[in-house]
């Protein structure tokens, strides 16, 4: 194992020049999410419009550079999308840790974080933003609306 | 003895990983084990397993033997009388017992709980807690620019109705050691009690509880280089008399109805149910070879290879080193790269096989006071050695020229 596994140029440029970093002014949503163990935190603002498509989102937080460049490209990949797809992108990359096939075609530059999954330790850093996410959605589920 | 075959005593100490030579350094967390604790829990179990107390038979009688020459060789290593350790599970369970239990007694309305914004989270929060549960006042002493809790910062908050003091004798993030007994004199002038949360100080150096005048004193197997799940309360005699049973269970009554019970004295009462007979075995072999490389010899390698580190770190052009800015009295050493996340440290030291501990250290409220929302800590042991110290240097300046290079 190799630091240059992980720590990879595109990796470090989304930890230095985060996208979509900030608030967003009138998300449908909001998470925070405190990872315990390690003291990082990530705020996460999700607008998601009836057709259930990510119309914008945004991020904030503090912690390593695996899991803010992991937010960074995460957000960056679901803007735009439908739910399921933002979905299907977020288990894709967890695949993709746990080295199991994954469907590359979806990720992006989350393909880049593939060398963490030889850092068993941080893995949950990379998923962080996933979390938050994931907490989103199921939130909006239960209060009721129908983001698909 | 010499350190090369003190360091032989520890089989794990001669692995590689990522095929580099083992540069163990975050004993503060765990310790490694050397032989005669791994032997003295096997011999344990192959020869003289059996229930504790209960049984009438010879084996039964020797495992109850064993446990009890246990306890008195952890009472040794702090001067303590055997009958006034009780074996727990750790720092954390003894510190939560002794608050449960002695918080009943002593604490209400008008009372109040002093202790210090440097605390590991196992002694802040069964203190806050039982405050909270009790309706008595937590209260904070200021730490001076070096983090430390001096006896004056104490005398400032401590008044009639302070209960207890409840401090850590070494930080675990800082390093920064506690003027014990001064603290003690001003605790009992105000009618309190001393608890000293000794983790990081009973594995590391002389802790005499009857010179230090401690009441209460909790520490832990596993930092000591006995086994996991096996730790120790102290308490002065005449305390533990007249504190009450936490947890209910076998082995720990005089006599039982249906309605009500009595229970033993003190350490007994408060080891209801079957203990950790092999870990207090294992705990009582760690005491027994900390005593015999010598409490003092250990403080004074600890200090010798954390100052080395620290100096030799602040020489690194971007390493911001933490804790006292004089000579170190223990072996934390805590550490950041400038602009790079202590996670990123940590993983990029791994893989130079150089182990440190990276994040908040159970400290979140004095980790916001450093401004530094995760630190890397290096902290040395009785089997470290220069190499170590050079190894950890070595792997943190080229660290610090990767981070460099990557985010060019």
């Amino acid at each position: 194992m190799s630091l240059d596994d992980i720590y990879r140029q595109v990796v470090m440029d989304h930890y230095q020049n985060p996208r979509h970093h900030g608030h967003l002014a009138h998300p449908t949503l909001s998470v925070g999410l405190h990872n315990p163990s390690c003291g990082d935190e990530l705020h996460l603002d999700v607008l998601v419009d009836e057709d259930g498509v990510v119309r914008d989102v945004a991020f904030e937080g503090q912690g390593c550079s695996i899991s803010m460049a992991a937010a960074s490209m995460f957000v960056d990949r679901v803007r735009g999308k439908k739910l399921e797809e933002a979905r299907r992108i977020a288990e894709s990359f967890k695949d993709l840790l746990r080295r199991r096939d994954a469907d590359r075609s979806v990720l992006g530059d989350l393909e880049a974080l593939e060398g963490v999954s030889k850092f068993p330790a941080r893995v949950k850093c990379a998923t962080l933003i996933m979390n938050a996410f994931q907490q989103a959605v199921d939130r909006m589920e239960s209060e009721g609306g129908d983001p698909k | 003895m010499n350190l090369a075959v003190l360091r032989s005593e520890f089989p794990l100490l001669g692995r590689t990983e990522n095929g580099k030579r083992l540069c163990y350094v975050d004993s503060a967390a765990t310790a490694q084990k050397p032989q005669v604790v791994l032997d003295a829990v096997r011999r344990y179990y192959v020869e003289d397993n059996a229930n504790v107390y209960r049984g009438v038979y010879a084996l039964a009688a020797r495992a109850t033997q064993d446990y009890e020459d246990a306890r008195a060789d952890v009472a040794a290593l702090v001067h303590a009388e055997p009958e006034e350790i009780i074996f727990t599970r750790g720092t954390t369970e003894s510190v939560n017992l002794l608050a449960r239990s002695y918080g009943e007694v002593v604490l209400g309305p008008g009372t109040n709980v002093v202790t210090s914004p440097a605390e590991h989270h196992s002694n802040l929060l069964p203190w806050q807690q039982v405050a909270l549960q009790r309706g008595a006042e937590l209260r904070f002493v200021e730490l001076d620019e070096d983090g430390q809790v001096t006896p004056e910062a104490v005398a400032a908050v401590v008044d009639q109705g302070t209960r207890v003091v409840a401090l850590a004798h070494v930080s675990n993030v800082l390093g920064t050691v506690t003027d014990i007994a001064r603290i003690a004199a001003v605790a009992h002038a105000a009618g309190a009690v001393l608890a000293v949360d000794g983790a990081q100080s009973v594995p590391h150096m002389p802790v005499d509880v009857k010179e230090l005048d401690i009441d209460f004193l909790a520490f832990s197997g596993h930092k000591m280089c006995g086994p996991t799940g096996i730790g120790a309360l102290y308490g002065r005699k005449e305390l533990l008399r007249q504190m009450p049973p936490v947890y209910y269970g076998g082995e720990m009554i005089e006599e039982v109805t249906l309605t009500s019970a009595t229970f033993k004295e003190a350490p007994w009462r408060f080891e209801g149910g079957t203990p950790n007979v092999a870990g207090a075995v294992g705990m009582g072999a760690a005491a027994r070879f900390l005593l015999d490389v010598g409490l003092e010899e250990i403080h004074r390698r600890d200090i010798e290879l954390a100052n080395m580190a620290a100096d030799g770190l602040r020489r690194i052009e971007g390493v911001t080193v933490y804790g006292p800015r004089g000579r170190r009295e223990s072996g934390v050493v805590t550490f950041n790269i400038d602009g790079v996340h202590a996670h990123d440290v940590a993983t990029a030291l791994d893989t130079d096989g150089v182990c440190v501990r990276a994040g908040h250290h159970c400290c979140q409220p004095l980790m916001r006071r450093l401004g530094a929302a995760s630190t890397a800590r290096a902290s040395f042991y009785l089997y470290n050695d220069a190499d170590d110290v050079q190894q950890l240097l070595a792997a943190v300046a080229a660290a610090k020229e990767f981070f460099r290079r990557v985010a060019g």
